[in-house]
């Protein structure tokens, strides 16, 4: 039986957060919330007389995607006419780029396991228009809704670099995480303004042929984008074993039977019959508005990660986790910036604020601890005021309260006891208390030191140094040896 | 450059449209003949010239993002016979 190897490139179409759409002034409106047909006028019902004109701020959320991926970005840009007729698209035909897209020549550095490292081709950025959206009804008739129509699109194709299901899910879920840190779009796949489609063939392992390929359609979520790419290498190396031919088509997810089904048989990219579109002229882009727009590119998660484990000592695990969402680092960073240690605002953060979150349903900019507010819990550990289990029952009574951590502190006597005669006095009544146990201590069972040193913080509320708990224990049992 | 009948065809089939067989022999021989007049394009020296997509000297013309109002819902739908739930209603549509 011939091994394959999957061949398999991404076809990403996100929509840009901007306020009004790609070529008039309609709102770009939550196309599940929002009623039908509200957010739309001449221009984007493909109205005679029309005249389209081009969004300039959809443009350069295009080209900070375009960077962010590392593309050039051509100076010369045209628009074209993609023909094509479906009720989704009033004009007949789709604005798009063709011959001359935004940018060209990029690539995304996945890491599909720990330590191999792959550069993924991005082969082209270009900018469109969405479509409206159709809903098939019972009686076989569709309903349309233009809403979706005209809103501002990017397509981000990929090199066919790709080789596995892994590394499909791996790249579209950090192109995802690259697209949210730009703030042009919200990742959302449900609500598909983020829409991935995988092109698959397959081929013997370690060759270079490019064989037939097949194209999957509408999948609404990363776990169906890896799922049907895993059935579609299956089915294909299927189809090839038994001596089959594999046919260039576009195939649906099936979530109940979980397999690809044929949709229809792909058109070629001729018949679209793509010319310039004579509406818009010519978009040039100089390299001073790119330089602009590069500067204000955010720092991405790479160089976060990056950062967090060089500068800040942190764990890798620690650092992906922080940098994974823009909101999540940018607190991180605030806590570090009021002062907070890296480590000790991670921990805090990652193993305790994150639990409480998860509980409560809440996300960071939704809670009532703030970042000075933890760096202000940090400080009352490192100057030893409270320890570390105490502070975490304070963080508790932050989040649920508001209240600071000095106020609770302060309010409930949670400040530690460092003073060594009442901690003495302690140490000495759970000698007393316990003479059984005494005994087998001096009998040679060491580890019965925890045990005293447990009933002293439990006889002390949990508020003794545990330090100089640690260090009198051993000096007191020592003494009866 | 000569069209095949078969060319005009499939660009009627594209575009939606019903044509007799005079009909696609008419159109053959006109869009050959249009395709004759760009072709004679290809003997100028054309060097360091940019794509060109249109005559007028006119580029990046831009709105900034800003919302203005759209139709009233009344005015969107005035022109079909066919809506339901504020949707333009229509036939299935079958792929071929």
């Amino acid at each position: 039986m011939t091994e394959y190897e999957g061949v398999i490139g991404l076809e990403v179409h996100a929509e840009l957060l901007t306020e009004s759409k790609m070529f008039c002034g309609c709102r770009v409106v939550d196309s599940v919330e929002e009623d039908p047909n509200r957010a739309v006028c001449p221009v984007c019902l493909g109205m005679p007389g029309m005249l389209p004109v081009l969004n300039r701020r959809a443009v350069e959320y295009a080209m900070r995607v375009a960077l962010a991926l590392n593309c050039t970005i051509h100076p010369h840009n045209i628009f074209a006419r993609k023909n094509y007729f479906y009720p989704d698209l009033p004009k007949a035909y789709q604005i798009s780029q063709y011959e001359l897209p935004l940018a060209t020549g990029g690539w995304l550095e996945i890491e599909p396991e720990l330590g191999v490292v792959r550069r993924i081709g991005v082969r082209r950025v270009h900018m469109e228009e969405d479509t409206g959206k159709l809903t098939h009804t019972e009686n076989g008739g569709s309903l349309v809704d233009y809403n979706r129509s005209g809103v501002p699109l990017l397509e981000i194709v990929s090199e066919p670099d790709l080789h596995s299901a892994e590394e499909a899910y791996v790249y579209a879920t950090k192109l995802r995480q690259i697209l949210r840190y730009l703030d042009v779009n919200s990742g959302d796949l449900e609500k598909g303004v983020l829409r991935v489609e995988p092109n698959i063939s397959i081929r013997p392992k370690g060759t270079d042929q490019l064989n037939t390929r097949t194209e999957v359609k509408n999948l609404n979520s990363f776990r169906i984008l890896f799922l049907a790419t895993e059935y579609e290498l299956e089915r294909q190396a299927n189809v090839l074993d038994n001596g089959g031919e594999i046919v260039q088509e576009t195939r649906g997810w099936n979530e109940a039977d979980k397999r690809t089904f044929s949709q229809r048989i792909k058109e070629d990219a001729h018949d679209y019959r793509y010319f310039p579109e004579p509406d818009l002229p010519p978009l040039h882009i100089d390299d001073a508005w790119i330089e602009r727009v590069r500067a204000e590119l955010p720092e991405l998660p790479d160089a976060k990660i990056a950062r967090y484990r060089n500068d800040w000592g942190l764990s890798r695990y620690d650092a992906e986790l922080l940098a994974d969402e823009k909101v999540t680092a940018e607190w991180f960073e605030a806590a570090v910036a009021a002062g907070g240690e890296p480590k000790a605002i991670a921990n805090l953060l990652l193993n305790n604020l994150f639990k409480l979150m998860n509980e409560s349903g809440q996300s960071l900019d939704e809670i009532d601890v703030s970042p000075e507010g933890l760096v202000a819990l940090t400080e009352l550990v490192e100057q030893q005021t409270i320890n570390n289990n105490i502070a975490k029952s304070v963080l508790v009574e932050m989040f649920e309260t508001g209240d600071s951590a000095e106020t609770i502190v302060r309010a409930k006597g949670l400040a530690q006891v460092s003073d060594s005669d009442a901690i003495l006095a302690a140490v000495q009544a759970a000698i007393d208390q316990n003479p059984a146990q005494v005994q087998q201590y001096l009998d040679g069972k060491d580890k019965l030191m925890g045990f005293f040193v447990g009933q002293v913080m439990r006889a002390m509320k949990g508020k003794a140094n545990p330090g100089v708990v640690n260090q009198l224990v051993e000096q007191e049992l020592d003494a009866l040896k | 450059m000569e069209l095949t009948r078969q060319q005009v065809e499939q660009i009627a089939h594209l575009a939606r449209l019903d044509l007799s067989a005079e009909e696609i022999t008419l159109y053959q021989n006109q869009l050959s003949a249009i395709l004759d007049a760009a072709d004679r394009l290809t003997e100028l020296d054309l060097d360091g010239v940019l794509p060109t997509a249109r005559a007028v000297p006119m580029q990046n013309v831009m709105r900034p993002d800003r919302v203005e109002p759209s139709l009233p819902l009344e005015d969107v739908l005035y022109n079909t016979d066919h809506q339901a739930s504020d949707q333009f209603v229509i036939q299935a549509i079958l792929d071929d």
